[in-house]
């Protein structure tokens, strides 16, 4: 029981990791509708200028913080008017193919000036987060990534219902032609997308590495695994990319745990084929219908 | 003896016939034949065994992206598991050889055939997805199948690979470069040649048709279903073909080669030669493959210079850097990449020196 029970708190440790990575990619999609394949990239871009400032600058935590917000909040902008902008209404596969095309330039990049080997962050959360239920230990990192996660999560979801900004994002997921009729100035929603994306990305890069150590493969690798937790929960769903990614955490501690190690990768992405064939639509997406 | 075609100065076609030919005048024929003596009679005799192996390779290549772009530029259903089908190809051509003895001739096309009913299989989600739901659906498949050719050890014998026996065509030794040129060359011509007449016949016009609006293309009577498993079929088809070829001129193969990346790199080929163009295939993969040695080549010389292997600078990520920036550069600029230039090219020259 106490197996099942660790397993099952380090199931939703792990789950609300791949919500959080998952939530910038939705929030991508939701407005401009690109498959964005170098978010991975985009996690570790902020892991890593966040190293930087900490243990190269010897900035104060906060402070690198919030430049490292920043920095990912310019750089989502500058992503979106070189690379995106020029796509727009292009077919499917070049903006696929162009983000793929960034993601390897970004990895490319990243394991020129750090290396592919495991790089660490300076300790800097206090023991005292640490919860004990019982025989149940569940480490610092998890308690703070989860509580930045419901923070960022409550910050997204009242910027999405209440402030202009999020409404007029919210009318260009829904109908963008109607949007630009009716005054919205779609451009500056998908350079404004791509940025809070980018900002969520690096916070949540940040995160990865306190828990995982920092390494170009590791963290871009999580990139991929949102797929799965995107398609699951709904490609436009916010919430659902949080719910979506705990289920996939779970699943994969449980696989990892009770059956083997080598399978956990996998099961993900069965989950997903199952998922796309039965509800393509996922558990909170709006549901599209197309006889063809 | 007919009169010889040469360019008309207008598009002046009077039946269904030369609308469907090949060539639109001899010149083209010509240049082809001229093509072919070159290929066959001079190029393996003037280079060396290292630019044999690369042309060797490009020849594999482009059989494999070939069918890729029946999938993508003609039927438009991106898939991003080709690569894991190559692999299928490898795998299934090296047991079929080791397991069942199988000869050459005969474990190359078996091997197509097993591609290709593994292509249909992960082909089915295509029924009921289109667009990037598909994509992301083969992105699974990829996964998947990765996994299965690491896991399931009693037929793959998972991470030890597989060693081949020489490949021989009646007897002959082919293991040689020069023999194995003969061999894919052949081959790749084949495969054109069957490319160019299917999208001449009603499969190619319902794949374009379905490319092009698959509403419209299921009103006017394609059903699209079948179309669409017959285009992923075809395309693992090429793609087993390539991937059994290359585990024999390999002589043993290992899971490693066979990810995500080798995907990205045939949808690559497909971008960067020209979607929906035959000679675009053979364009992309030449200049993937190039690109690749070149690349290579390049970090091999800067890293033995020794002042600048000194500090230890982790070159090998510059090539992946400039593999991203080739893909971005050519999406933003020439879309319809390298065909698009080839024709700028071709039809400069047609006009020249009056070229507006």
């Amino acid at each position: 029981m106490g197996f099942f029970l660790q397993l099952f708190v380090n199931g939703i440790s792990l789950g609300l990791l791949y919500g959080l990575s998952a939530m910038g990619f939705v929030i991508i999609f939701k407005s401009s509708g690109v498959l964005n394949f170098a978010h991975g990239e985009l996690l570790a871009i902020g892991a890593f200028v966040f190293l930087v400032l900490t243990t190269w600058a010897h900035l104060p935590i906060i402070v690198a913080f919030f430049l490292t917000l920043a920095g990912c909040f310019a750089m989502g902008f500058v992503v979106e008017r070189i690379f995106l902008r020029p796509l727009v209404g292009e077919p499917l596969i070049f903006v696929i193919m162009l983000t793929v095309g960034l993601s390897f330039m970004f990895k490319g990049l990243l394991l020129f000036i750090f290396g592919g080997n495991l790089q660490t962050y300076p300790g800097f959360l206090p023991e005292g987060l640490a919860l004990n239920l019982g025989s149940i230990y569940v480490p610092p990192v998890y308690v703070a990534s989860s509580l930045i996660g419901i923070c960022f999560f409550v910050l997204f979801g009242l910027f999405f219902k209440f402030s202009s900004q999020g409404i007029f994002m919210r009318s260009v997921a829904d109908n963008q032609r109607a949007a630009l009729s009716l005054g919205v100035h779609v451009k500056r929603v998908f350079a404004l997308s791509w940025a809070i994306a980018a900002l969520v990305a690096g916070m949540s890069g940040i995160v990865l590495g306190i828990i995982n150590g920092i390494n170009v493969h590791q963290i871009s690798s999580i990139g991929l695994k949102v797929f799965p937790v995107v398609i699951l929960g709904g490609l436009d769903s916010i919430g659902g990319a949080i719910i979506g990614g705990i289920i996939i955490g779970l699943l994969e501690t449980f696989t990892c745990g009770y059956i083997s190690a080598s399978l956990s990768d996998v099961v993900p992405y069965m989950i997903l084929v199952l998922i796309l064939m039965i509800r393509p639509y996922g558990l909170f997406g709006i549901e599209e219908i197309e006889r063809v | 003896m007919r009169r010889i075609q040469l360019h008309p100065c207008g598009n002046f076609k009077e039946h269904y016939e030369q609308e469907l030919s090949i060539f639109e005048t001899d010149f083209g024929r010509i240049w082809m034949w001229i093509g072919l003596m070159f290929l066959f009679f001079v190029l393996p005799f003037i280079s060396g065994p290292y630019f044999l192996y690369v042309v060797n390779i490009m020849g594999i290549t482009a059989i494999a992206a070939m069918g890729l772009n029946i999938l993508i530029g003609f039927t438009g259903q991106i898939s991003l598991g080709h690569g894991a089908f190559f692999g299928v190809g490898a795998y299934a051509g090296a047991i079929l050889a080791t397991r069942l003895g199988f000869p050459f001739l005969l474990a190359v096309p078996a091997a197509g055939l097993v591609t290709a009913l593994v292509g249909m299989v992960f082909g089915i989600p295509s029924g009921r997805l289109k667009g990037m739901y598909l994509t992301i659906a083969t992105l699974a498949g990829q996964f998947i199948i990765e996994y299965i050719l690491v896991h399931w050890e009693s037929l793959t014998q998972g991470t030890m690979g597989i060693t081949l026996p020489a490949a021989s065509i009646f007897g002959w030794d082919i293991s040689s470069d020069r023999g194995f040129f003969y061999v894919i060359y052949a081959c790749l011509i084949g495969i054109t040649l069957m490319t160019v007449n299917i999208m001449r016949t009603r499969f190619g016009r319902a794949f374009i048709a379905i490319r092009d609006n698959d509403r419209a293309a299921e009103g006017m009577g394609i059903p699209i279903f079948a179309y669409k498993l017959l285009s992923f079929a075809i395309s693992s088809f090429y793609a087993g073909i390539a991937g059994a070829i290359w585990a024999y001129y390999m002589m043993s193969i290992t899971t490693e080669p066979f990810t995500l990346f080798l995907s990205v790199e045939y949808i690559a080929m497909v971008i960067i030669g020209g979607m929906g163009s035959i000679p675009g295939a053979i364009f992309g993969a030449v200049f993937i493959t190039g690109l690749n040695e070149i690349l290579r080549f390049a970090t091999d010389t800067i890293m033995n210079m020794g002042v600048i292997a000194s500090f230890g600078l982790n070159l090998a990520a510059l090539r992946e850097f400039t593999f991203g920036l080739v893909i971005v550069l050519f999406i933003l600029f020439e879309p319809k990449g390298l065909a698009e230039v080839w024709r700028i090219v071709r039809s400069g020259f047609r006009l020249w020196p009056f070229s507006y």
